[in-house]
């Protein structure tokens, strides 16, 4: 593709997203990985900055991200993630884990990305509402003490469907 | 592009962008800001200020950035700027608009 038809294209995206019929983002995160749990902070964040409205819903190992003890102690998966191009033996030796995830926040840090504790005030300040969920919560016996501050509450997921009834709303699955 | 603001033609990109920082000046930018649904208050012009300070030191503009600034908080920056804070401020200052995804 030559140099210009790939300015086009991209120039035809932009124009697109400042017209974006999406209104609401609800974003659920199952994953207690530190890749994840980016993904839905940079989207979510992502939609606020553009005028949608976005909530997170927090479930199962998502849950990871919002416990004060943990959230600073997020990893990359080092075993079964061939996308780090590592052997299996070698990403699942002592400290190779540690290591990936030292590397990653370094060129995070470097982009100016915010640690998982202040990605998430950040979010709150900016209006993103931030859910934990009922059944993952009672089933790993955490309290509410366990979790982070700015926590908008914990839902059911029938609670969570009930936020996504206006026109517009999407729903994601991380 | 050119478009017609606070009685004067001036360079804009497709999204309403100032092409020119020069042609920017205070009437220019309450103009810009009444299009978007904004009376400048002494609080936004602060904002601006920041804002401004910040493309000529050519530092990059992101969220965080705005958490640290001592100027305004997030959610003071949300209230004053409704529907995308970062992209109708720096569209009122004269500015770019910001390229970063945080």
């Amino acid at each position: 593709m030559s140099e210009t038809s790939i300015k086009e294209k991209s120039e035809t995206k932009v124009k697109e997203m400042s017209g974006t019929k999406v209104k609401k983002m609800l974003f659920i995160l199952s994953k207690g990985t530190i890749e994840n749990a980016y993904a839905a902070f940079v989207m979510a964040n992502g939609a606020r900055m553009e005028g949608i409205e976005s909530e997170i819903f927090f479930t199962f190992f998502g849950l990871e991200a919002i416990q004060k003890k943990k959230l600073e102690h997020l990893r990359v998966a080092t075993v079964g993630n061939p996308a780090l191009h590592m052997p299996t033996m070698l990403g699942g030796l002592p400290g190779v884990e540690a290591l990936a995830t030292k590397m990653m926040k370094k060129e995070m840090e470097k982009l100016d990305m915010p640690p998982i504790g202040e990605f998430l005030e950040i979010l709150s300040d900016s209006g993103c509402k931030l859910w934990g969920c009922k059944l993952a919560i009672d089933m790993f016996h955490l309290k509410r003490e366990d979790l982070i501050d700015e926590l908008d509450g914990v839902l059911t997921i029938g609670d969570f469907y009930g936020r996504a009834n206006e026109e517009g709303t999407h729903l994601l699955f991380i | 592009m050119k478009k017609i603001i606070a009685d004067r033609e001036i360079d804009v990109n497709e999204e309403g962008y100032l092409i020119d920082f020069n042609q920017w000046d205070k009437d220019v930018c309450a103009y810009l800001a009444e299009e978007q649904g904004i009376s400048m208050t002494e609080k936004h012009w602060e904002v601006v200020e920041y804002l401004q300070d910040k493309f000529q030191k050519e530092e990059p503009l992101s969220i965080r950035g705005i958490k640290k600034s001592g100027v305004i908080n997030i959610k003071e920056f949300y209230s004053l700027f409704p529907g995308g804070p970062l992209k109708k401020s720096t569209l009122i200052a004269g500015i770019p608009k910001p390229k970063s995804c945080i």
